[in-house]
């Protein structure tokens, strides 16, 4: 199948990164087969685990799809990191001034507002981009530091809740995201911080995906980011389809952040993300800027992060061996994508060469 | 004894066998033309003997003698230069630096730049190739640069020069100039091989022929032996109009009116200076000009990918001077633009999806922001056949067609929208003789159904046998105009490279007084 052809080489990339992770393993003489295996008791090994990687999973759905849709229209978005934190503050806002409200009404408002907040955070890059070529590289990371000092400033100063701690105030029920165990505690699921977010974030990956493959927009985003020039020649506006793409790539961002602080935390704090906006962009290489590929990227790396403890816990080995892992999945994913470009390179000269 | 000697020259790639078993041998003094279709290998071949490809069965020969050439270094060292289509100069070095590149005089690491000068000017006065060694590439014509090239490999020692498409890039005049120096090479005592689908330069230039065709050598010949119509057949495999038989025109109302044009090219520097033209239905107008002489601008402008600074555009009276290429094309302008690969197609988009380019938001394709992959499917299939697309089917990728196939795509989609006004722009560059007839044929076929043709080409042959009427560029300015049958390629070259002698401002050459002006 297609499918199985298209995910052979991400697939390999990640069984060639546990490889080489596990020589680094033994060449700090602890024993491999003992950490993986507690990786992914960590991760898989029971209903509280599952939950754990499926809370882990969720910010990094919709980081991974921003960075994914932003690929797709060739447009680089570093600064979804600054995109998640706006999001997550719009919503630590809005929770507490819509609070009144009920939960039909609180949730939808909040989740659109903060992804507006996201995109809004991109648009001024996005229209730097569109008008004067300015790279976007450079400006959604230089806005990503302005929202985490905006945040932090925020958040330690005038957003400050009643305590001492630099966070704010706690958002009411009504305004967060219920938790699995909560919903179906009919069911009797053991509590765990998974929350509704990962449904939505599933969601939206489909949503996703049918742009790409049903609208227009999905087509402009996709011709643009292929041949800009071909594009214009078809009326096509270029610009217009840039600030559209990057505003919607920071809109996902964004979301990440909503989910965070309506679904886990249901309050906003300096440290709340733990670099998920980064963490978006090899999840979007893994997936190969697929929507739906991003689901099962985003566990992946969420089940890293679950499974990592117990495996400092039981066999030693220090935490830091799971971002070495994912250093390793991204190296392989890109070095597939270079030996590509060298054989297609060939090709094409065979080909030109034939003519 | 030939100097060169190819015995069963095999050269595989990934699906397909791009020389089969191929033999031939060149003397001194000779002149071998490689003819044949794109696609046929002659390219393929000749990269094998100057080492950028390696062969997978056969033997080749120098003087006799059995030799391995596994790179350019090993064939250069057997006295093998090649001048290859996209040149290999570095722009802001000069003549003498590109020449002595590699091979550099030297003495403990310094350069001789005086010994370079000496060795160049000796061969540039040697064999005829006049070139000044201080000036720098960029600021050299096409035709210059590609002296330079040609004095690289004699620099080199260069005993068999190979040229691969020579005069693709060249005007008329720089084409003769260059046959001379071919002639002139090889009465010094070099073997020339030169590769072509050129079918009327191979029968002016060469001494031998050989065609090949699907990666075997279907045929040798003199040009004393054939000609035109007989090498096309060889190529081809079949008998191959060479030049459209067309109804007298029957122009009706103007459908293109283009008034006091005046168009900003990239440099900041005005391209076109107030430019008037008229296009008609049921005309095909011909615009030739060497590339850079405004054409591109104008075409822009037409087609709404560029401002022009004054000026006003016509479309059946509605005015689309500002129009937007959206608007543009809702208005009835199609445009074939002269690079498919870069404005044509997106190659990464199957042919469906390329098939809607340009209309992909409206009935029936779209609905509100949806689109209706049934209907997109139906199209596509339908303008495929309607247009001889070589495929599979309508998912394969753009990027995977032959050049032909990925034109006649263009033209599909341009055509399929019944335009008022269709702009083509080299519509026929790099193909084939068998692709060229079926555009050519579509084209004409267009501009008797009653739609205006705005054509814009470098090649003479296709505007002499399409347009109705031919306007000659140069400098941004309309110098001449014909009616078709009634002017020469040499007349149209002349004015071409701005032998009119028209100025800014000066009324444009008119048929009638042709006969003095151009002499």
């Amino acid at each position: 199948m297609v499918v199985l052809r298209k995910a052979g080489v991400p697939l390999l990339s990640v069984l060639l990164a546990m490889l080489v992770g596990s020589i680094v393993i033994v060449a700090t003489g602890k024993d491999p087969v003992v950490a993986f295996a507690a990786l992914l008791q960590g991760a898989f090994g029971g209903w509280r685990q599952i939950g754990d990687t499926i809370l882990r999973s969720t910010p990094l759905m919709f980081t991974g799809l921003a960075v994914a849709f932003g690929f797709r229209a060739n447009l680089f978005n570093i600064g979804a990191e600054g995109q998640l934190f706006i999001g997550g503050l719009a919503a630590a806002i809005l929770g507490v001034a819509l609070g009144g409200l009920p939960w039909f009404v609180s949730v939808p408002a909040i989740i659109v507002l903060g992804a507006l907040a996201g995109a809004a955070w991109a648009f001024i890059p996005a229209l730097l981009k569109a008008k004067v070529g300015a790279h976007e590289v450079i400006t959604t990371m230089m806005f990503s530091y302005i929202a985490r000092y905006l945040v932090s400033y925020l958040v330690n100063g005038p957003l400050r809740g009643d305590t001492a701690i630099p966070q704010t105030a706690l958002i009411p029920a009504s305004a967060t995201l219920p938790t699995f165990d909560k919903v179906f505690s009919f069911i009797g699921l053991e509590p765990s911080r998974a929350h509704f977010g990962f449904i939505l974030a599933i969601g939206v990956a489909v949503v996703i995906w049918l742009i790409f493959k049903y609208t227009t927009l999905g087509y402009e985003v996709r011709a643009v980011g292929y041949n800009p020039l071909a594009a214009e020649n078809a009326g096509i506006s270029v610009s217009w389809t840039t600030v559209r793409a990057l505003c919607i790539s920071g809109a996902l961002a964004g979301l990440a952040g909503v989910v965070e602080v309506m679904g886990v935390h249901h309050r906003l704090f300096d440290q709340f993300s733990s670099g998920f906006g980064f963490t978006g962009i090899a999840v979007a290489l893994l997936a190969k800027n697929h929507p739906l590929a991003v689901i099962p990227a985003a566990l992946l790396f969420g089940a890293l992060s679950a499974g990592g403890p117990a495996m400092q816990l039981e066999a030693d080995v220090p935490l830091k061996l799971i971002s070495i892992i994912q250093a390793l999945v991204i190296f392989f994913v890109a070095a597939e994508t270079v030996i590509t470009y060298f054989i297609r390179k060939r090709q094409k000269e065979a080909v030109t060469d034939a003519e | 004894m030939p100097v060169l000697e190819l015995r069963e020259i095999t050269k595989k790639f990934p699906g397909v066998l791009a020389n089969d078993r191929v033999s031939l041998s060149l003397d001194a003094g000779e002149i071998l033309a490689l003819l044949g279709e794109n696609g046929a290998g002659k390219s393929t071949l000749m990269n094998c003997v100057y080492g950028l490809l390696a062969i997978d069965g056969g033997e080749i020969l120098v003087d006799g003698a059995l030799v391995r050439i596994k790179a350019p270094r090993d064939a250069i060292d057997l006295g093998i230069g090649m001048v290859h289509q996209h040149f290999m100069l570095v722009e802001p070095l000069t003549v003498t630096e590109n020449i002595v590149l590699g091979r550099e005089p030297a003495r403990l690491g310094v350069i001789d730049f005086a010994t370079a000068k000496a060795r160049v000017r000796e061969l540039s006065e040697r064999y005829g190739l006049r070139i000044d060694p201080d000036a720098r590439i960029m600021d050299l014509s096409v035709g210059m640069q590609q002296r330079v090239e040609i004095l690289k490999a004699l620099y080199q020692g260069a005993r068999i020069l190979i040229l691969d498409e020579p005069s693709a890039v060249l005007t008329p005049q720089e084409v003769k100039e260059l046959f001379s120096v071919i002639k002139s090479l090889t009465a010094e005592g070099l073997a020339v091989a030169f590769i072509t689908h050129k079918l009327e330069e191979v029968v002016a230039v060469a001494d031998r022929i050989i065609v090949m065709r699907d990666g075997r050598t279907v045929g040798e010949t003199r040009p004393s032996e054939t000609d035109e119509v007989g090498l096309a057949r060889m190529m081809v495999g079949r008998d191959v109009v060479l030049s459209i038989q067309k109804d007298p025109p029957n122009p009706r109302e103007p459908v293109l009116v283009v008034e006091s044009l005046s168009v900003m090219g990239d440099r900041g520097l005005e391209a076109l200076h107030g430019v008037s033209l008229t296009v008609r239905s049921g005309e095909i107008v011909g615009i030739a000009g060497v590339d850079g002489n405004g054409q591109r601008e104008l075409v822009e402008s037409v087609v709404g990918l560029r401002r022009p600074s004054s000026g006003r555009i016509e479309l059946k009276g509605r005015d689309i001077t500002h129009s937007s290429a959206r608007e543009s094309i809702a208005a009835g302008v199609s445009h074939v633009p002269e690079d498919r690969h870069r404005r044509g197609l997106v190659l990464e988009f199957d042919l469906a999806e390329n098939l809607i380019l340009g209309d992909h938001n409206a009935e029936p394709y779209t609905t509100r922001g949806i689109m209706h992959p049934v209907a997109i499917g139906e199209t596509a299939r339908k303008r495929i056949a309607d247009y001889d697309v070589r495929t599979p089917s309508e998912h394969v990728l753009a990027g995977a067609l032959s050049g032909g196939n990925q034109q006649k795509l263009v033209l599909a989609r341009e055509l399929g929208r019944d335009p008022e006004l269709l702009v083509a722009a080299q519509p026929t560059r790099g193909l084939d003789v068998g692709a060229i007839e079926f555009v050519h044929r579509r084209i004409v076929a267009e501009r008797d159904a009653g739609k205006a043709v705005l054509l814009v080409s470098m090649e003479l042959e296709e505007i002499q046998s399409l347009s109705d009427r031919i306007l000659v560029f140069y400098e941004g300015n309309i110098v001449a105009e014909f009616a078709s049958g009634e002017v020469d390629d040499e007349t149209l070259g002349y004015h071409m490279t701005g032998g009119g002698g028209a100025k800014l401002g000066e009324q444009p050459v008119a048929a009638s007084a042709r006969g003095e002006a151009g002499r």
